[in-house]
């Protein structure tokens, strides 16, 4: 659970500063440790993709760090054949209950920020602490739950939990986000007498795009690198996400090392591609909010 | 009534959330309290009350003691280091450089790794075997003339939980990073400018215009990072396994529920965690709400 | 304009998304729904631990007898992986406490399933024993192990050792070690030997292996009747015998294992012996499979007797360490006459000669074929049958799954501060906790 992707982005709308240009001493230096950290950071990434190409008798101590030999695909066949009915377990699961989660989170940070009722800040502080609040302490009642009200097992119940445990982080990007919106344009709306569901559709979903990106690529990492829910949820291994089918291939048996590792890049495969595709969106939404501190 | 017809609509659309949270969040976490007050000690729930038996249990288990040790190790690592790479990376990256989307996006992306995944290769790179059965970091280490960096990682003896943190450092230096470069751009250029004008060498700028700035980022940055600390799971379980060496509160509540039965005990754990992160959260949330009000 | 463009197409998107997470889930269920609507269809569903290796490929065999002459009934494989079951065990308490429980299940004969009896999700299954006649052909001793308050639970499939060890010959020769040793000083002897000669002596891997030792250890000290009576209401873990056990458990590993046990998995430690690396290792006899059983199956295909040896752990010669894999019938299986024709094939002379060649065990029943086995297989079986019987503390016999956890911890503990005399405490005090 305490999937990476837990911490909170704070979002508003403010466009991306320009960075600004300026005599530096040493820049020299700097790119050097720009460039340094690079490598640090890419190194497991480098030992993930070598390892996954090779032979399994590439795979011992000695030809750790090396290139592959003889480039192979075996292992990433043999990763696709044992984790792809996970991954479509995944896409089900995450496909849903993403695109809840932000369409109820644009409603709810709407509401609270913008067609406010009395009491609205303490609904959003109530909702708030259920961002921090570790998911073990309710994982116990909640398998309970589930069993005493029948509720349908496997991924409907995850797709369920998913959506309610959403709840915090979705209001709280669209808050922050439609929070930036100028009041006039709600004015404006005001003088048509126009009804709450009239303002949100005609003058507020138009510009929400942004705030929709962020909410999405954020529900759509954490849900998809989920730990915790799913190995106390999902019962059925044939219903098992990813992650779970990851550590289930690559926590006991003797893995050789080169499919443990194509198994880990294939399974980040779908978050990878949404960052890199994505990233900029993301990473503009993350700054810009990060500026009201 | 004119004012409920306006405001009415509003709150009828986000009871459903409210009702829903009320219910999952407070309503479950009540729950689990009552769980870890009673008697339920295998694999049938049991409401027979046992008062704080599983939380007395906890406080003479040294397992327990083990896993506060290792959290705080961990939480103390996992912070500072994030924090202090975040924040250099924010700094190199502040004043605008050739290919910031390029170096932003490489920093960026662990986050979007799980840590069942990286775990695994972390679990290679920090691999303690010695002599010709040495690789990973230990193998470069040696190849570069460092011996003295080869060590145990995670399976170290008393330290063993700060090399348990680097993934996650790995994992989220670059989110931190974001929250700092957004706080560096965010301090009005005029301030820096008035401060230049002053005679200020651009050290003395940072150190009195800019730093000031970043507290509030710093405190954000604290929060996310701690909470995450306090309940990390599946990063320790994806390079440690369930072994006491490497055991944090949030694997023992597993083993409580899963190999020893005593669901009372696991809950006990559980609610532990929540006290640890509220007392973390709520003056968070006070004191966010408050200077929200006053803004 | 563009933002009139973004505007629309937010709104669309909106509307899609919406469109889509209300009619996609109502598909999804009507498509799950479908194939349990067919009556004529029933799977057998049926929950292991055997993922990988000589276990996986015996699995496999059962399950292409069982189809084939089941073919309205097909076996619904549903294995969690798992070191000892680790993983496997909590999948399974997960799925018994939501009440959806398998056809049947795998469990540790002994101990380990009285917290599945008295949770009272399990059958008592005496009549499967009489109807296929069972009883008469398992051995007593396993047989009365193996009750609970007069009725029977689970049927058997196999009979492992746990109390081997293994080694290798190259390096025990290169050593100048020049017999197995039998005896503890022997032993002693020999690892120092093995220590001069610059390999690890004594193979290790992570926590449940050194459990695994530590029991082996425990049974070589006490002999038996000790070992049987400290499972017992008035066992005396406080005894001598028991401090002596925990020092040699110190000693071999403060002075004989290799320092990153805890990162290797079983087979990892037992390649370190295949490798050369190593001279001997403490595990059961699945390490035979994982030894002799085919590289494509992920194991190394070495000859036994030639590259390498086994023997019955120093001290321990004439006790045969047991565990045992067996089936049950959950409460509320949900094709309850499948699962007892499953009971009843498992405990049948083909189903068993059938599965154990391949997954490297004996068979629970008497009446095995030898020539079935190969090498070390057919030793086991003769020792089978003379020596006397022990149950396996770590594979779930002697004490179940509470006692266990608290004995895990009190080693954890132990293996980073090599603190005696707390050690034992520990153990003193699990055992007033849980013994019964």
């Amino acid at each position: 659970m305490t999937s990476v992707s837990q911490a909170p982005p704070i979002v508003a709308s403010a466009p991306l500063p320009k960075p600004r240009r300026r005599r530096v001493p040493s820049v020299g230096m700097k790119y050097v440790l720009l460039l340094i950290f690079a490598v640090i950071i890419l190194t497991p990434v480098y030992v993930l993709l070598v390892t996954s190409f090779k032979g399994v008798v590439e795979t011992d101590a000695a030809h750790a760090w090396s290139l592959p030999h003889l480039w192979s695909v075996d292992a990433w066949r043999q990763a696709w054949t044992q984790l792809s009915p996970n991954m479509k377990n995944s896409f089900e699961l995450v496909i849903p209950a993403t695109l809840l989660s932000t369409i109820l989170g644009s409603l709810n940070g709407f509401v609270l920020s913008k067609w406010r009722f009395p009491g609205a800040d303490l609904v959003f502080t109530f909702f708030l602490f259920g961002m921090f609040i570790p998911y073990q302490a309710v994982m116990i009642p909640l398998t309970q739950l589930f069993t005493r009200i029948h509720f349908p097992s496997g991924i409907p119940s995850l797709i369920f939990a998913h959506v309610i445990y959403g709840i915090p982080i979705t209001a709280l990007i669209f808050r922050n986000y439609y929070a930036t919106i100028p009041d006039e344009l709600m004015e404006a709306a005001r003088m048509d007498r126009a009804g709450m569901f009239r303002t949100f559709w005609s003058v507020v979903l138009p510009i929400s795009m942004p705030a929709f990106v962020v909410a999405l690529i954020w529900q759509f990492t954490s849900i998809w690198n989920d730990f915790l829910f799913a190995v106390f949820i999902i019962t059925d291994p044939s219903q098992w996400p990813v992650t779970v089918a990851l550590n289930n291939t690559t926590g006991s048996l003797v893995t050789p090392y080169n499919l443990q590792m194509s198994a880990a890049l294939l399974a980040s495969a779908p978050t990878l591609v949404v960052y890199i595709l994505l990233g900029r969106y993301f990473m503009r939404g993350l700054m810009a909010g990060a500026l009201k501190g | 009534m004119k004012r409920i017809r306006r405001w009415g609509p509003g709150l009828l659309l986000v009871s459903p959330s409210i009702v829903l949270i009320a219910v999952f969040v407070y309503g479950l976490i009540g729950w689990n309290i009552k769980v870890s007050l009673s008697n339920w000690r295998q694999a049938q729930p049991s409401s027979g009350y046992a008062g704080l038996r599983a939380y007395r249990d906890l406080f003479h288990d040294p397992a327990w003691t083990l896993d506060l040790r290792h959290i705080l190790i961990f939480t103390v690592v996992f912070i500072v280091g994030t924090l202090f790479v975040g924040w250099s990376l924010a700094f190199l990256l502040d004043k605008g450089v050739k290919g910031e989307g390029f170096f932003r996006a490489v920093y960026l992306f662990p986050m979007a790794v799980s840590f069942i995944a990286s775990g695994i290769v972390w679990r290679w790179l920090m691999n303690p075997a010695p002599g010709d059965r040495e690789t990973g970091l230990n193998a470069v280490f040696d190849h570069a003339g460092l011996h003295f960096l080869a060590n145990q990682w995670y399976l170290g003896q008393n330290w063993g939980m700060a090399a348990m943190a680097m993934p996650a450092i790995w994992a989220l230096s670059g989110y931190i990073m974001a929250l700092f470069l957004a706080g560096f751009r965010g301090v009005p250029e005029e301030l820096r400018e008035a401060a230049r004008m002053d005679g200020a060498s651009e050290y003395r700028v940072y150190r009195h215009v800019v730093f000031p700035h970043l507290r509030p980022v710093t405190l954000s940055a604290l929060i996310i990072l701690g909470h995450i600390s306090i309940k990390v799971f599946d990063l320790i379980v994806a390079v440690g396994g369930k072994q006491l060496i490497t055991q944090v509160p949030a694997v023992y509540m597993w083993i409580q529920i899963y190999d020893a039965q005593d669901y009372a005990k696991g809950a006990a754990i559980a609610t532990l965690l929540l006290i640890g992160i509220s007392v973390l959260i709520i003056p968070y949330l006070v004191f966010t709400v408050r200077s929200e009000r006053n803004a | 304009m563009s933002k009139v463009l973004l505007g629309s197409r937010t709104r669309l998107a909106f509307v899609a998304a919406l469109a889509l997470v209300l009619v996609v889930p109502a598909a999804a269920s009507a498509r799950t729904k479908a194939p349990a609507g067919s009556a004529a269809s029933c799977e057998l569903s049926v929950f292991s631990w055997w993922t990988g290796g000589g276990e996986a490929a015996g699995l496999t065999k059962l399950i292409g007898i069982w189809n084939k002459s089941n073919p309205t009934c097909q076996f619904k494989n549903e294995t969690v992986a798992g070191g000892a079951g680790s993983n496997a065990k909590a999948v399974l308490a997960q799925r018994l406490s939501a009440n959806k429980p398998p056809d049947s299940f795998q469990g540790h004969a002994g101990k380990e399933l009285q917290d599945y009896i008295k949770a009272g999700q399990v059958e008592p299954i005496d009549f499967i024993y009489k109807q296929y006649g069972l009883s008469k052909i398992m051995p007593k001793q396993l047989i009365s192990q193996i009750t609970y308050k007069g009725h029977l639970y689970s049927v058997p499939v196999n009979i492992h050792r746990a109390n081997v060890l293994w080694f290798n010959p190259a390096v025990l020769k290169k050593a100048g070690i020049t017999s197995v040793p039998t005896t503890w000083a022997q032993f002693i002897a020999a690892l120092d030997k093995a220590k001069a000669a610059g390999v690890i002596p004594l193979a290790l891997g992570e926590q449940w292996t050194q459990k695994h030792l530590f029991e082996t250890v425990l049974i070589s000290t006490l002999g038996q009747s000790g070992w049987d009576k400290l499972w017992t209401k008035g066992g005396n873990w406080n005894s001598a015998g028991v401090k002596t056990a925990v020092d040699r458990f110190n000693t071999l590993l403060t002075k004989y294992t290799n320092s990153d046990a805890g990162s290797l998995t079983w087979q990892d430690a037992g390649k370190l012996v295949a490798d050369g690396k190593a001279a001997f290792n403490v595990m059961g006899d699945w390490q035979d499979g994982y030894f002799s059983g085919t590289t494509a199956g992920g194991n190394l295909a070495l000859k036994p007797g030639k590259d390498y040896g086994w023997a019955a752990v120093p001290g321990s010669v004439g006790v045969y360490d047991w565990l045992s894999d067996s089936f049950t019938l959950p409460k509320g299986a949900p094709h309850r006459a499948a699962a007892i024709k499953w009971l009843g094939f498992l405990g049948s002379e083909k189903a068993q000669d059938t599965f154990n060649p391949v997954k490297g065990s004996i068979p629970a029943r008497q009446d095995a074929k030898t020539s079935l086995y190969g090498p070390y297989l057919k030793w086991a079986l003769t020792q089978w049958k003379t020596d006397k019987l022990a149950g396996s503390l770590t594979h779930g016999v002697v004490a179940n799954n509470a006692w266990n956890a608290s004995i895990d911890t009190a080693l954890g503990l132990f293996i980073q501060n090599h603190d005696a005399a707390a050690f034992q405490k520990a153990l003193v005090a699990a055992h007033g906790k849980n013994a019964s």
